[in-house]
């Protein structure tokens, strides 16, 4: 049971960085890869600040605000720079390795026994428990300090995707979407293309950062190598869910994308209890990605040769 | 009121590909007269209509709309006094989303774009409303995504979209010429009837005589960079396709004569 509390609570949390990632790969349609960079960056600054003693809501603010300039630092270099958007990215992510080892000023912050923003969840969950130190879920026993993290998390993915999908239907998120579907009607329609890219990344970055930031105070410690493979991560969980609930609408999709990125982590925490070594976890899971890349179109020619087959034979 | 004065633009300036494309060119439209625009394939009519939209800057010249010196100004920018349609009935849509939502972010041209949600009930009834107008069962598909629907169905969205806010001008890129010729007929009509109705500006390059005879109130011939005639009132009032076609081949055959007689100076002289 609290290998599935674990998977959920890091399904929610890394949910946040498939949000984001939903604004920048699927709305804005730019390739970030900004968000290995960027999730460290959240992390580290979380961890740092949590360690001195600040408010960890402070330091998620102060994560959130790192992480959208970075987003916008990539931006400004594909927008004013005119420098390919992988290579914005890659400059961006490989600036952010140095930056996130300054803010830290060591390669692993631990973080035990500090206050985390599932501190407050953790002191309401234990008035109603009368105090345990484990609840009894469904027969099985789960720890009340792993409840609050779930629950906090759950909640704050909920809040951030109910605001995201809010956003995304007003004026200022339809340009948003817009600059991705057509750039040159948005132009016309008076929106600067440019400026959306760079909010939309900054805004994508932000979320990302946030997850980040709650990784960390999760998993108990900030590391600098932390972000390696995140953004592939992000994408295999979207995949997941435009594959689960389909892309007929926002709502829909936004959900699909929490409900992919649990998926994912439930299907890493079984895949890892069969014994999948944990060294093979990023192989496998680019073969994912690059399967659920190639697998529509190669399905769609197995299908179009059939039917020719088909029809050729008819003649 | 448009004023273009002396433009010119250079593409690829200084290599063997350059290409003067426009070359001097002075244009005045009045406020509520509707231009056609003709010429042969490079005669620089596609690229006056870009300078106009702000796609490039031009090299030399400025253009003025409606008291304003737009010379300088961004293509974004320009929207704000300009509505456009393209000749590729693709472009002037999103399509992913829904029509309510592409006529959403029309509205909202030129204007500062709020957290206030895009499509609100009264503002769908208002779409569907205009919509009808079109006449092409529309109004019943408010929420379906633009890429569902044919190219003559999303370039007459394009055209209520780029009319939505009374524009200061409209450019009309061809817009007419990429469609199968029913959905083309539709699309002419429709902007003869908006044009007419909305008393606007417009300013249209076109491909087919027939169009710029029946359609404008004034035709500018274009050839090589610069304007060749420019049919105006009672001229206009006259003019057939015939004339046009002649017009044509006499701007071309003294093009042909003029580069024969350069070619035999070369061969004595240099």
């Amino acid at each position: 049971m609290s290998l599935i509390i674990g998977a959920f609570t890091m399904g929610l949390i890394l949910s946040l960085l498939s949000l984001g990632m939903f604004i920048s790969f699927r709305m804005i349609r730019f390739t970030d890869i900004t968000v290995d960079g960027s999730i460290t960056l959240g992390a580290s600054i979380s961890a740092v600040m949590i360690v001195q003693g600040y408010s960890p809501w402070l330091a998620v603010s102060v994560s959130i605000l790192g992480g959208a300039l970075a987003g916008a630092i990539t931006g400004i270099l594909y927008t004013r720079f005119k420098i390919q958007e992988i290579l914005s990215g890659i400059l961006m992510m490989t600036a952010l390795y140095s930056i996130n080892l300054r803010v830290m000023g060591k390669s692993n912050i631990p973080l035990l026994d500090v206050t985390t923003i599932s501190t407050g969840m953790e002191g309401i969950l234990a008035k109603m428990t009368g105090s345990a130190s484990k609840v009894d879920i469904l027969g099985w026993q789960v720890p009340v300090g792993d409840l609050a993290v779930f629950a906090t998390s759950g909640i704050i993915a909920i809040l951030i995707a109910c605001i995201l999908c809010a956003f995304l239907f007003t004026h200022a998120g339809t340009a948003l979407r817009a600059a991705g579907s057509n750039p040159q009607m948005v132009r016309a329609q008076g929106v600067n293309n440019k400026t959306m890219i760079v909010f939309g990344l900054s805004m994508a970055n932000g979320l990302v950062a946030l997850a980040g930031s709650l990784l960390a105070q999760y998993q108990g410690f900030a590391d600098v190598q932390m972000g390696i493979g995140m953004m592939v991560w992000g994408l295999a969980s979207i995949i997941i869910g435009e594959a689960l609930v389909g892309k007929t609408s926002i709502g829909l999709t936004l959900t699909g994308v929490i409900l992919g990125t649990i998926l994912f982590r439930l299907l890493i925490a079984i895949a890892l209890r069969w014994g999948l070594n944990p060294n093979d976890l990023k192989l496998v899971t680019a073969l994912f990605v690059f399967a659920a890349l190639v697998a529509p179109a190669w399905i769609g020619k197995m299908s179009k040769k059939v039917k020719g087959g088909f029809l050729h034979a008819e003649s | 009121m448009l004023k273009v004065e002396s433009i010119s633009k250079t593409f690829h300036a200084n290599t063997v590909n350059e290409v003067r494309a426009l070359h001097d060119v002075c244009l005045t439209i009045e406020d509520g007269s509707f231009t056609g625009i003709i010429g042969t394939n490079g005669s620089g009519k596609s690229t006056l209509l870009n300078a106009v939209a702000g796609t490039f800057m031009p090299d030399a010249g400025s253009i003025h709309l409606a008291g304003h010196n737009i010379t300088g100004w961004p293509e974004y920018k320009r929207a704000s006094l300009v509505g456009r349609v393209f000749q590729d009935p693709f472009a002037g849509t999103a399509p992913d989303m829904s029509i309510a939502e592409n006529v959403a972010i029309a509205m909202k041209r030129g204007q500062h774009r709020s957290l206030q949600f895009a499509v609100t009930r009264t503002f769908r009834d208002d779409v569907a409303d205009r919509v009808r107008t079109l006449k092409m069962g529309l109004e019943d598909r408010l929420d379906n995504p633009i890429g569902t629907l044919s190219g003559g169905q999303r370039q007459a969205l394009t055209l209520l979209m780029a009319t939505w806010t009374r524009p200061k001008l409209l450019l009309l890129d061809e817009h007419t010429a990429a469609l199968d010729p029913k959905s083309a007929a539709k699309v002419a009509e429709l902007t003869k009837i908006i044009i007419e109705r909305e008393k606007l500006t417009a300013l249209m390059v076109t491909h087919s005589m027939q169009q710029a005879v029946e359609l404008p109130d004034r035709i500018i011939m274009m050839h090589r960079g610069t304007i060749v005639e420019d049919y105006q009132q009672e001229r206009k009032q006259r003019v057939r396709v015939p004339d046009l076609m002649a017009t044509f081949d006499r701007v071309q055959k003294r093009e042909l004569f003029d580069e024969s007689v350069a070619g035999m100076l070369e061969v004595q002289y240099c």
